[in-house]
């Protein structure tokens, strides 16, 4: 079963619904609506350690919102377990534990105060569970909520979404504010539950997370999804990395410009774009990104002097980077 | 019941220091009555006779020198002004203070519905009012037999009663309020409470407003009417019940569908 689904999910806030044109409705920017995601669609498996990957501003805290019924969908809708928020908010909550990317406060409280809270509204005697997950995280329970800093802040966050074992973690960049050590035991407290069957779902910024526990992930810009697959298959696109180091006296641009001109072209002669992109001279280097034939680039580079070649997959951060920069990773 | 505990416990302080100094000012006005009506003699005839000031209080049409005239214009003030600025804070903040201080997304996202969180923060406005009325009650009832004053028990009851009932509408329709609000709006309420308080002023003072006293609930909590006509004013109250219905139902109707940012 998935355990999240959302189909041509699309949020403009402010919108004034307008006529459809084409089977699409238009939510009229002119008067003043402002983008919040447009048409994601994305699957969830139950189970599963998912990343939800995006620059600020591109749409993952407004997803995560509709996901648990915080703000509803302008066009689209959300499913969790296989039933619409919209219907079964309350009953499906009970399933969830959520973590914002904000912490809360509540002024005045103590954090044992915000713990019994959060366990009393689920109707769940979550003492034990709470205890255990304090002691790993090194909460005080005896302090007050308003006095912690926002590292500790967010460990009462983790607590409250995590003291009812949920069958669904969905976690609004988490680890922000928390020092090394505790993201460590965050993620480690994660990946128990996950074991254990529990699905994760996290959005997050910092892909080298995202690239060490998720299993899959999701990439959105600007409020659409860019990618959405395996990490393990989002790391190996097609494109390769090669850098080149040229031979002392020889113009680096010179060589760079050769060759555009020669993989810029089939055997057949006509245009073939997009072979090379992300060229990055500097130095005595030059580095770009190639997604043609190895035989094509092969016969270039072999009428270039060069003192060094090296073509490596590239690392996640880097086509993660594409994405965010505005390309389609391929 | 949780939202209704958890919402009593963090307005304890508030309304501690609301009840108390209402009742202090209260139980004060009624101690200083004996003096002051000696000190009076047969002024209330002058009160009486101020034109537009005696008019804008209803000091016209009551003797201010009787125990009970003196309740319902000083006393009135004390627990109808004050009550209702403390009904407005309550009702001002109870909904958008969450989105303020960013608890919103807390209590929304855990497995109650939305229709039970408005009714159990409603509850909770509706006890708090209730404990300082309750309070407000008591230290009158001690304050009058500490004094030794006759005062007509029905007419004294009516008074407390419409204060009662116009802090619960002023507290109703701010409620409503609120759940348009993104953050809390002190301002809002306070002004709402103040704007309320002069709308019967002007109606009782201009005979071309005196349909401000449907808008108004201190409309019905004149105490001139009350103590004259042993009654409250059936056609204001049922005004005021009725905006009191139309602030909850579109508390209910605004949140349960809101965005919460």
């Amino acid at each position: 079963m998935k355990a999240i689904a959302t189909h041509d999910l699309t949020k403009y806030y402010g919108a004034v619904r307008k006529q459809s044109h084409g089977g699409r409705q238009n939510y009229g920017k002119e008067h003043g609506a402002v983008r919040g995601i447009e048409d994601v669609s994305l699957s969830v498996e139950e189970g599963d350690f998912f990343g939800f990957i995006g620059p600020n501003g591109a749409g993952k805290s407004t997803t995560i919102r509709i996901l648990l019924g915080l703000i509803s969908a302008t066009e689209g809708r959300a499913e969790i377990f296989g039933q619409d928020i919209r219907q079964d908010r309350t009953s499906l909550l009970a399933q969830i534990g959520y973590l914002p990317s904000e912490p809360f406060v509540y002024q005045g409280m103590r954090v044992r105060d915000v713990l019994r809270l959060s366990a009393e509204l689920r109707k769940k005697d979550c003492s034990a569970e709470a205890e255990e997950l304090c002691r790993r995280l090194e909460l005080d329970t005896s302090r007050r909520a308003d006095e912690l800093s926002l590292g500790n802040r967010k460990k009462v966050g983790i607590v409250c979404a995590m003291q009812h074992r949920p069958k669904l973690y969905i976690m609004d960049e988490p680890t922000s504010g928390l020092d090394p050590l505790m993201q460590r035991e965050f993620y480690a407290l994660l990946q128990e539950r996950n074991e254990e069957g529990a699905t994760v779902f996290l959005s997050s910024h910092i892909l080298s997370e995202v690239q060490r526990y998720c299993r899959h992930a999701a990439v959105i810009r600007e409020g659409r999804l860019m990618a959405c697959d395996s990490v393990e298959k989002l790391g190996h696109a097609d494109a390769k990395r090669v850098t080149l180091r040229c031979k002392g006296d020889v113009s680096l641009r010179e060589q760079a410009e050769r060759l555009k001109t020669c993989l810029g072209r089939t055997d057949d002669g006509t245009d073939a774009p997009g072979m090379i992109r992300n060229m990055d001279a500097a130095g005595d280097a030059v580095s770009f990104f190639y997604s043609g034939e190895p035989s094509l680039l092969l016969k270039a580079l072999s009428e270039l002097s060069l003192a060094d070649i090296t073509i490596a997959e590239p690392d996640l951060e880097e086509i993660f980077m594409h994405y965010y920069e505005g390309g389609n990773g391929q | 019941m949780t939202i209704f505990m958890h919402e009593l416990r963090r307005g304890r302080t508030a309304l501690l220091i609301w009840a108390g100094a209402i009742s202090f000012i209260l139980g004060i006005c009624v101690l200083i009555y004996p003096e002051m009506s000696v000190q009076m003699g047969d002024v209330g005839g002058m009160f009486a006779e101020m034109g537009g000031f005696s008019e804008a209080f209803g000091m016209d049409r009551i003797n201010f020198g009787e125990f009970i005239g003196f309740f319902g214009v000083e006393c009135g003030n004390v627990l109808g002004l004050g009550g209702a600025f403390f009904a407005a804070l309550l009702g001002i903040s109870a909904l958008a203070k969450e989105e303020k201080e960013h608890t919103a997304e807390f209590l929304l996202t855990h497995p109650v519905s939305r229709y039970r969180i408005i009714a159990g923060k409603l509850c909770a406005v509706i006890v708090q009012i209730i404990v300082l009325n309750a309070v407000a009650v008591c230290v009158t009832a001690l304050s009058v037999l500490a004094i030794g004053e006759e005062a007509p028990v029905k007419t004294l009851a009516l008074l407390l009663l419409a204060y009662f009932l116009l802090q619960i509408e002023t507290a109703a329709v701010t409620f409503g309020i609120s759940a348009f609000l993104k953050r809390g709006g002190p301002g809002i309420g306070i002004g709402l409470a103040a704007a309320f308080y002069f709308m019967n002023i002007i109606a009782n003072l201009v005979q071309e407003t005196k349909f401000l006293k449907f808008i108004t609930p201190f409309g019905y909590t004149e105490g001139a009417d009350i103590i004259t006509e042993s009654a409250i004013d059936g056609r204001y109250l049922a005004a005021g019940m009725i905006f009191a219905a139309l602030g909850i139902a579109a508390a209910f109707w605004r949140y349960g569908g809101k965005d919460i940012a």
